[in-house]
């Protein structure tokens, strides 16, 4: 999937960094696993993260790597009993795993996130959740990050 | 006329007897207008759907495709069944106007004998016989692929489309070629439509808030009825970003339950989904959501002559081109269809008659360019045709003309699924050529690109048709190649489904890290540079005179 | 202090008790993520908004670390349950350390 990476690349140019001829450092091979393993591991403290509670909703296809809408959401009654702590997004095939963290309180009230990311080339986006009590939650998807065109 | 008509009532005397809506006209051993719209009225609501007409304002020959291969849950099912298959699905007489109408089967004769389908004059016709049959029940939906893809429609930015569609009153409708006439031009149009431009799936980027009325609420038979549009949710990914820079699409299941949801709460009594989504991604929409009666199906372009039912859902599918004319009569009573009855009525031109107003309107958009686009530029001596999954003849000549008037190893031709059939023996005019290529972005570069780029695109395409996931696949057929022989595995895992790549002019392997010269079309790429591909056409015919391409011996398909 | 001016988005600024609020923001930066190389072969240094909170009345509501795969003009969307009125603190801290602020007060009965 190099040719995704040169696809980002270029899409960083028009959109990003102006008139800078960039390049990604490193040029790890293609599904080279990133940090994402480790990030996860550290994440759930030891706990064997559960498929459940996380709603993650990303396109299937990306119409611009350079910016995924993600909408990310915890089913929480989000009390001082029961809440949400944190919430970490990893991608498992950009040059870091890592994405973003949100963090809540019970002063929150809903556990719901709404950003946009960078996905380097098609990969899995995983969601994370860490309740109160420790328990880690999870959902992935897949995005597609697609040369375009040729359709319709 | 009397002949071609007295044809056609011997040609479907011959045809068996077959089930459905179909068979009334045919088992009465007649071609004519009453019998194609005879239909037996049922319950309160009739939703009338057109869809993917692309600019056809006249009628048309159009070759359903003869490979349309589907996956994972799809592989087998309608409408990925074709040709003989197809027919004794539904149990169609080979020879007869279904035949005709709805397979590739002995095209080129059958077209002789029944003639082109489709024109938005005999449209018209169709939709006010079953206004005046059923008044106030009918909902008229257009699915979308209305306003490009004809010269006319090009040079007036659709402005044609809009007048002439306009005539027929439409409730709503959904869009996407629609979008690549720009984001500006779009709510243009959509400002003095008339009626609404529907798309729940569309929002703003920066705010994330809805760029256009996800629903309709329309009251018919005292059934309130509610319309929720979406687009075609790969719009800025199949065709240029930066035509629509501020918008994003995508299918976005949940707000289509959410907009469902509503729709109940605020009285719904049947909830219609107006979609441009794609047949497969409709199918796993409806097994997958809530509370929707009918999704209009559109985009791949199937016609099917029986709806499709997925648990409580009926998927509907009108073909393209203005080839049928879907009418669905329901019976609506305390928020559920209790029955329903479904005619996919096919448009032979020759036999329902022009409707006065619109033929009017039709002259009016043609006239100042009626001898131009009449011109005759060359002549096949075979059938052209375009739909299918892989390449067909029409591109075959595109391609050939990209590498001789581009000097080009390797050509790449898109994989549309409109553009129109010419029968042997047929003359070639620029109308024809438009027909095929007419759009906002019609560039013929050149450029090299390395072998193993070229083996990356093909994968990229191939993974976009036939990714078994519906959710992950656009619906356009396989990028096309001319000087390039190549083998797919329908059914291997993305990114190893081409193989055995060779450029034809040498007999070579495709080399990963050599340059080609590659020409094609169509790029998404803003600022791309070169002739509209309907000259670089011209000017090959203009040396050519006659073509006569022979089906494409040079892409071999494996798990078919 | 940065001059760089946020901007915000309540769907209410008004509410019941209970009632959620949605909050949408959008901040113009560059997002450089420290991955990429100019033409002349150099590392172009990483220049990003590491972090965004939100605290009402000075205690801490939705917060987000945030690393290079995160668009450029970063947009943070969430929702929360209006349980007092006050003030809405918004706080974007890039890698060299300048604060971004802002404020919005919102009013709950």
């Amino acid at each position: 999937m190099r040719r995704s990476l040169e696809l980002s690349r270029r899409r960083a140019l028009t959109l990003g960094a102006g008139a800078l001829a960039a390049t990604m450092i490193g040029g790890a091979p293609a599904h080279a696993k990133n940090d994402s393993d480790e990030l996860i591991k550290k994440f759930a403290g030891g706990k064997e993260p559960v498929k459940g509670k996380v709603k993650l909703d990303l396109p299937e296809i990306a119409e611009n790597g350079n910016t995924v809408p993600m909408n990310v959401s915890v089913e929480s009654p989000m009390t001082e009993q029961s809440h949400v702590t944190d919430l970490m997004i990893v991608a498992d095939a950009n040059p870091r795993g890592g994405v973003v963290t949100f963090r809540f309180s019970p002063l929150s009230g809903v556990a719901e996130a709404n950003t946009r990311i960078r996905l380097a080339e098609t990969q899995n986006v995983i969601a994370l959740a860490k309740m109160n009590d420790g328990s880690v939650f999870m959902d992935t998807k897949l995005v597609k990050v697609t040369i375009g065109g040729c359709g319709g | 006329m009397t002949t071609r008509r007295e044809f056609l009532q011997i040609a479907a005397a011959a045809a068996a007897i077959m089930p459905g809506g179909w068979s009334r006209s045919f088992a009465q051993q007649r071609l004519a207008q009453d019998d194609l719209l005879a239909f037996e009225p049922l319950g309160n609501v009739t939703l009338v759907h057109v869809t993917d007409i692309h600019g056809q304002l006249r009628p048309v020959f159009f070759r359903e495709p003869s490979a349309n291969l589907g996956v994972g849950e799809s592989r087998a099912k309608p409408p990925h069944v074709t040709g003989k298959a197809f027919l004794d699905l539904y149990r169609i007489a080979p020879g007869s106007p279904a035949a005709y109408a709805l397979t590739p089967e002995d095209f080129p004769a059958l077209a002789k004998a029944y003639g082109r389908m489709g024109g938005l004059d005999r449209i018209a016709t169709v939709v006010k016989a079953i206004r005046a049959e059923r008044g106030d029940r009918v909902v008229l939906l257009d699915g979308g692929d209305t306003w490009q893809n004809s010269y006319t429609s090009l040079v007036s930015k659709g402005q044609d489309m809009v007048e002439a569609m306009k005539l027929l009153k439409p409730d709503a409708m959904v869009g996407h070629w629609e979008f690549t006439l720009g984001a500006e031009r779009v709510k243009e149009i959509v400002e003095k439509l008339g009626f609404p431009f529907l798309g729940q799936n569309v929002r703003d980027n920066e705010w994330n808030e809805p760029a256009f009325e996800p629903m309709a609420m329309l009251e018919r038979g005292s059934v309130r009825i509610a319309v929720i549009g979406q687009a075609f949710p790969y719009t800025p990914i199949a065709n240029p970003r930066w035509m629509m820079p501020n918008w994003s699409f995508g299918i976005r299941e949940e707000e289509v339950q959410a907009n469902v949801d509503k729709a109940r709460k605020d009285g719904a009594g049947l909830v219609v989904l107006l979609s441009h989504n794609g047949f497969d991604v409709d199918r796993k929409l409806a097994s997958r959501l809530r509370g929707i009666d009918v999704i209009l199906t559109a985009h791949t372009h199937d016609a099917l002559p029986e709806a499709v039912r997925v648990g409580k859902t009926l998927l509907v599918a009108s073909g393209s081109h203005g080839k049928f004319v879907s009418r669905l009569d329901l019976d609506v009573r305390d928020g559920e269809v209790r029955d329903y009855r479904y005619k996919l009525i096919p448009i032979f031109s020759d036999a329902i008659v022009s409707d006065a107003e619109m033929a009017a309107k039709i002259n009016e958009i043609r006239e100042p360019h009626g001898a131009m686009l009449a011109e005759e530029v060359g002549r096949t001596e075979t059938l052209l045709y375009r739909r299918g999954n892989f390449n067909g003849t029409l591109d075959g000549v595109i391609c050939d003309a990209l590498l001789s008037e581009r000097d080009a190893e390797i050509a790449l031709s898109p994989g549309f699924r409109w553009g129109n059939s010419l029968l042997p023996g047929q003359a070639i005019t620029r109308e024809d050529v438009y027909n095929a290529t007419a759009m906002t972005y019609p560039a013929a570069y050149r450029m090299t690109m390395t072998g193993a780029r070229l083996k990356e695109i093909l994968e990229d395409v191939a993974d976009n048709l036939f990714n078994p996931d519906p959710y992950y696949q656009q619906g356009g057929d396989m990028v096309r190649v001319g000087g390039l022989a190549y083998t797919i595995e329908v059914g291997k895992p993305m990114g190893s489904r081409i193989s055995q790549l060779r450029v034809l002019r040498t007999g070579q392997p495709l080399e990963a890290e050599k340059e080609y010269v590659v020409s094609g079309w169509a790029s998404v790429n803003e600022n791309t540079e070169g002739p509209p591909i309907w000259d670089v056409v011209f000017a090959h015919l203009a040396k050519e005179k006659v073509v006569a391409p022979r089906e494409a011996e040079h892409v071999r398909v494996v798990g078919a | 202090m940065s001059d760089v001016k946020p901007r915000i988005r309540l769907d209410k600024k008004t509410a019941q008790k209970g009632d959620v609020i949605e909050v949408k923001t959008l901040v113009s930066h560059v997002m450089e993520s420290g991955q990429r190389r100019d033409s002349a072969g150099n590392v172009i240094p990483r220049k990003i908004i590491n972090k965004f909170t939100v605290d009402l009345n000075g205690k801490p509501l939705f917060s987000a670390d945030i690393e290079p795969a995160v668009s450029a003009n970063p947009y943070m969307q969430f929702r929360f349950k209006a349980q007092e009125s006050g003030t809405l603190t918004f706080t974007w801290i890039d890698d060299d350390g300048t604060k971004i602020t802002a404020q919005e007060k919102i009013t709950v009965s």
